[in-house]
């Protein structure tokens, strides 16, 4: 079987889950799309089981932070349809006050640690998850450090301001 | 300390004794924790600890150009830096849009079957001396050492490589590093062939492993493990063949798979990938003599940093060598996901560009951490003996479970 096309994936999504799916990019031909955390889990079973798509591994699950939207957090899932050779990126975006999302585990085992490590950097509560604790950073540890609030180096440092270089 | 299973064994009336494999065990290779409940020999659970080293390569990505993130994916599989390095390069490339000539494809090529080859003598000749064989492993470090005699010529350094440039290499491949690889071809010939024959049919070894630790596809496929330990189940994934990155789609290989997943069908599987490199390079080798033998990089003078003798005497030169140390080059505003097979499974960048001096985001899909998971509910139930060449034959590295 080839590669499917995203012209299809769109569509099929598009008929599954109506309006609930829109398409982000298409950059450098992988597809991304969004969804809402009430939909995720249907749309990730719907991609796994549907018996043309069959994205059966999951490729990766991880987080990004733009405190400038008002939906700052986007949690990200890479799946990948080995019998077609199709990878596919979807995106869920959640309000800083409520980084509530259901769990992938109940699908696939392997995002028992992928959501571990994505609540540990970006707090994002995965709810049903087994054991959902800090997995890198200690446990004790009270902020999620990949936040963007958090500078990694001196604040009071200068030299490296966008401002000097004309940004 | 909440949470902490070390300290949750409070119940005299158990059974069960408390073992602490780890975090610095001489069976465990590298910083792992698990804390087990034994019963006798046995294994009746355990829970892994990892972060032991972890160093926020992901937000120090964060702040730093391009170029400054090549060491730190040194730092991540450090058995087998260069793939981790190409890997990188490769998806800046893709993000840039940068085309590499062939001649650059077909010398990366080399490189990253060469590191293969090394991680892959690591990880097996260590499961041998785990398993009581220490002979194998003795002999096969000569040929790592040949290995990083190569990665010497080529790039001056040995473990952390830092080896490339985005859009090709630092340096042309001289006459020496040619004449070295073709001679580690003839004598690793020689000398994993010996291997084998010390380990493949070993009556000992065999008992050792065979059944041990075995894996179905499926569970493998819903642990989303990748690499040899994937392959040794019976699923044919192989990033260089599903989705060829620099150039493989020009090379004639097998992907070599295993049956049932057990310790020894993954020996099976690292040892004829390793036939398979040698296989690569030679045709690499071949195919770099119909190329022009002074490219060594993409003409991309706004990534590709200036040599140094022009820096020194041309304005142009200098200008872009500043431009791209200080990352101040025009760089798309997109996202890219790129993945190279490492050597223990799908190395993934995933890229999130905003324009700006350094990633917006950049997230590393590291093999290790992944297969790692597995270990800690696939040891239930299996005798501690087992577990340790369990581990070993998982080929999980600290620096890239923790990044």
């Amino acid at each position: 079987m080839g590669k499917i096309a995203n012209e299809v994936l769109i569509q099929k999504l598009g008929d599954k889950f109506p309006g609930q799916v829109t398409e982000l990019n298409q950059d450098y031909g992988l597809l991304s799309v969004e969804t809402g955390r009430e939909q995720i889990s249907d749309v990730l079973a719907y991609l796994k089981n549907d018996p043309e798509l069959k994205f059966i591994f999951l490729t990766d699950i991880t987080a990004i932070h733009y405190p400038e939207l008002e939906k700052q957090i986007g949690v990200i899932y890479h799946l990948h349809s080995l019998t077609t050779n199709t990878r596919i990126r979807v995106k869920v975006f959640l309000t800083a006050d409520d980084v509530h999302i259901p769990t992938a585990t109940t699908l696939w085992d392997g995002a028992n640690w992928m959501e571990r490590e994505t609540y540990d950097f970006y707090g994002v509560v995965f709810e049903g998850h087994p054991d959902l604790r800090r997995i890198l950073n200690v446990d004790d540890m009270t902020v999620f450090p990949m936040r963007k609030e958090f500078p990694l180096e001196d604040p009071n440092r200068i030299d490296k301001k966008d401002y000097f270089f004309g940004r | 300390m909440h949470n902490h299973p070390v300290y949750t064994d409070n119940d005299p009336q158990t059974e069960y004794s408390t073992l602490n494999l780890g975090p610095t065990h001489p069976a465990t290779h590298g910083v792992f924790q698990n804390v087990l409940q034994m019963d006798g020999e046995r294994i009746v659970s355990g829970v892994s600890t990892i972060g032991y080293i972890h160093r926020a390569f992901e937000k120090i990505a964060e702040h730093r150009p391009f170029y400054q993130i090549t060491p730190l994916t040194d730092r991540l599989n450090y058995c087998s830096s260069p793939i981790n390095n190409m890997g990188w390069h490769m998806t800046a490339e893709k993000l840039l849009g940068i085309t590499t000539p062939k001649r650059v494809d077909y010398m990366r090529v080399i490189i990253m079957e060469l590191a293969r080859i090394t991680d892959h003598i690591v990880c097996n000749s260590i499961l041998g001396v785990d398993t009581g064989a220490l002979t194998g492993f003795t002999y096969m470090m000569q040929y790592r050492e040949s290995v990083y005699e190569i990665y010497e010529e080529i790039c001056g350094s040995r473990l952390t490589t830092n080896i490339g440039r985005i859009g090709g290499f630092e340096r042309n491949f001289n006459k020496i590093a040619f004449d070295k690889i073709r001679n580690f071809l003839k004598i690793y010939r020689v000398g994993l062939k010996e291997f084998e024959s010390l380990f493949n049919r070993n009556r000992i070894f065999v008992d050792r492993t065979r059944g041990v630790a075995e894996v179905t596809a499926e569970t493998a496929l819903s642990y989303s493990w990748t690499g040899p330990i994937l392959r040794a189940t019976g699923v044919d994934y192989d990033v260089r063949a599903m989705e060829p990155y620099s150039s493989y789609e020009d090379f004639d290989f097998e992907v070599p798979v295993g049956d049932n997943g057990d310790v020894y069908a993954r020996f099976l599987v690292r040892n004829e990938e390793m036939w398979q490199s040698m296989r690569i390079i030679e045709q690499a080798l071949a195919k770099l003599e119909k190329e022009p033998s002074d490219i060594f990089h993409a003409d991309v003078p706004a990534f590709y940093l200036p040599p140094k003798e022009e820096v020194y005497n041309n304005m142009e030169a200098l200008i872009y060598h500043f431009k791209i140390v200080m990352g101040e080059v025009e760089t798309p505003t997109a996202e890219v996901y790129h993945a190279v097979e490492g050597a223990n499974g799908e190395l993934g960048f995933y890229l999130v560009n905003d324009g700006g001096r350094s990633p917006y985001r950049l997230h590393f899909r590291r093999p290790s951490f992944i297969n790692y998971q597995m270990y800690a509910p696939m040891s239930q139930g299996m005798l501690l003996s087992d577990a340790i060449i369990n581990m070993s034959s998982l080929n999980v590295i600290a620096g890239e479970l923790d990044a």
